[in-house]
């Protein structure tokens, strides 16, 4: 028998409860990452402004950047833990002749897999948007001819990659799992962190469903219109001193 | 009166170390009448009389209320008939289904060792209950009704977490073998009722540790315990456990002992 003392992170239910606040953190940043995102659809200077107005906010960024990357790593790791947990409780989704479930959904059900597969779609969008300009320079993105950054236009940097059908193709199945992981997601962080109450229950499902619907085709509109012509490059001149690698 | 002939896979394993299979049999003359055991208890006698091993099962109150009955049937907890125990299953509930093949197997989680074909070991819950389970006050002879008066809704709620009978259809039904449907309940009801709450910190914390120390998974959010539990526990219980074990977590003053 041990004498130490029980900590919260080392139950079930501790780290549930970290994944459901980083969860929640990170979603609060997803949300702000669409709005700045949709800022396309009113004009490129908008969008490069509000590009340009992110590198202003100095030390406030680093502590957001920070936030994120702590709860992501927070999120993977306890999230890791659990499982090879439920790994070694000798469980399985379908471990009886004929199984049916009854009450779970299939986003519920991929969680670990819309898991892993959103870790490897964050690396390539931080690879193509957020680090490529230190990867590929000014030369060919991913090496597709013709497509070269310009550190002054963040616009055409990402429309000009939606041109390319295979970088959309990616950035919307990536932005749709991000939303069958949210739908389980955000419901399940209300139970985990034990908000329920008989009048507001059905509101949970409500406000999961809303919202994980409204990110995905929010970020999946942008793809799509750019696809269609609607977000066509600009061929206008910016210069944001803030921009400068 | 309707009969008829099923044919059953049950999985027979000789112990805990054994490796298990289903065997074929045929139930001839099952009545709608009878319940499931009912129809296991004339397949054995009729396996006793041709010198073969009978099937190995829990029971013993056959009436809904010990949860020693629990087997799964065609892939659902107690079978397919909903808030039910397999004792309280009845054979015409599965011909309304037009079975005529029913594979049955135990419980599966490691937390739940088998003792023999379709029977496991669940004292795992046992521990669980001994954790924090209880009030510690001198119970003595029963006390007049009313003598604490409790709300109307209060009381009817912790009845309903009050409930279970630690069948154990929670962990066999979670895609995890979580057991927090069971363990929610039992840090529940007593945690509702005034006789209870003077030691709500320290039980949900020594059942939370032994439940995690039994080796159950953890919660995931599914809801497949809730739909396979017989006596329809809601899976709020869970959520009211998370918030008092944290909650306790956080602000109790004294500790309590890490459990492996």
């Amino acid at each position: 028998m041990s004498t130490r003392a029980l900590t919260l992170t080392q139950t079930t239910i501790g780290k549930k409860a970290l994944m459901a606040v980083s969860g929640v953190v990170m979603v609060l940043f997803v949300i702000g990452h669409l709005s700045g995102n949709l800022k396309a659809f009113q004009s490129p200077r908008a969008f490069n402004e509000y590009a340009a107005f992110l590198r202003t906010l100095g030390p406030l960024l680093w502590v957001a950047r920070a936030a994120i990357l702590v709860s992501f790593l927070v999120h993977v790791k306890a999230a890791m833990d659990l499982w090879q947990r439920n790994k070694q409780a000798g469980a399985g989704a379908s471990r009886y002749h004929g199984q049916k479930k009854q009450k779970t959904d299939w986003a519920a059900l991929s969680m670990y897999l819309s898991g892993p597969g959103l870790l490897f779609y964050i690396l390539f969008h931080l690879a193509h948007l957020t680090f490529g300009y230190y990867l590929f320079g000014e030369g060919n993105v991913f090496g597709v001819e013709g497509y070269a950054f310009d550190e002054m236009n963040p616009y055409n940097n990402m429309v000009l990659g939606f041109q390319v059908w295979w970088i959309s193709a990616l950035y919307i199945v990536g932005v749709a799992g991000l939303g069958l992981h949210l739908f389980h997601g955000l419901w399940s962080m209300f139970q985990t962190v034990g908000a329920n109450h008989p009048k507001y229950n059905g509101l949970r499902r409500d406000l999961a469903v809303g919202l994980s619907l409204l990110l995905a085709l929010g970020f999946i509109s942008i793809p799509v219109a750019t696809l269609l012509g609607g977000l066509p490059p600009t061929t206008e001149t910016f210069y944001f001193p803030e921009l400068k690698h | 009166m309707e009969t008829r002939t099923l044919t059953l896979h049950v999985w027979r394993q000789n112990g805990p170390t054994g490796t298990g299979s289903f065997k074929t049999y045929e139930a001839k003359d099952v009545n709608e009448h009878m319940s499931f055991l009912e129809m296991l208890d004339d397949l054995n006698e009729k396996l006793i009389s041709r010198g073969e091993e009978e099937i190995t099962f829990d029971h013993d109150c056959r009436e809904g209320i010990c949860g020693a009955c629990g087997m799964v049937v065609n892939g659902y907890a107690h079978g397919p008939r909903e808030r039910t125990t397999t004792c309280q299953l009845h054979m015409r509930e599965v011909f309304k289904l037009g079975w005529t093949e029913v594979w049955i197997e135990p419980w599966r989680a490691k937390a739940f060792p088998l003792v023999k074909d379709l029977m496991v070991d669940r004292s795992a819950f046992d521990r669980i209950q001994h954790a924090g389970g209880y009030i510690s006050v001198r119970t003595g002879s029963a006390r007049d009704a009313n003598e604490t008066p409790i709300q109307k809704q209060i009381a009817d709620s912790a009845m309903d977490a009050a409930t279970c009978i630690g069948c154990g259809a929670c962990v066999a039904s979670c895609p995890n073998a979580s057991a927090s449907l069971f363990t929610s309940a039992k840090v529940g009801h007593l945690g509702t009722l005034p006789q209870g709450v003077p030691e709500r910190e320290i039980r949900v914390r020594n059942m939370v540790a032994q439940m995690d120390a039994e080796g159950f998974g953890s919660c995931t959010n599914h809801g497949e315990c809730e739909a396979a539990c017989p006596k329809g526990i809601s899976v709020d219980w869970i959520a009211r456990m998370n918030r008092e074990f944290v909650r306790a977590m956080v602000t109790a003053k004294d500790d309590v002992d890490a459990r492996d």
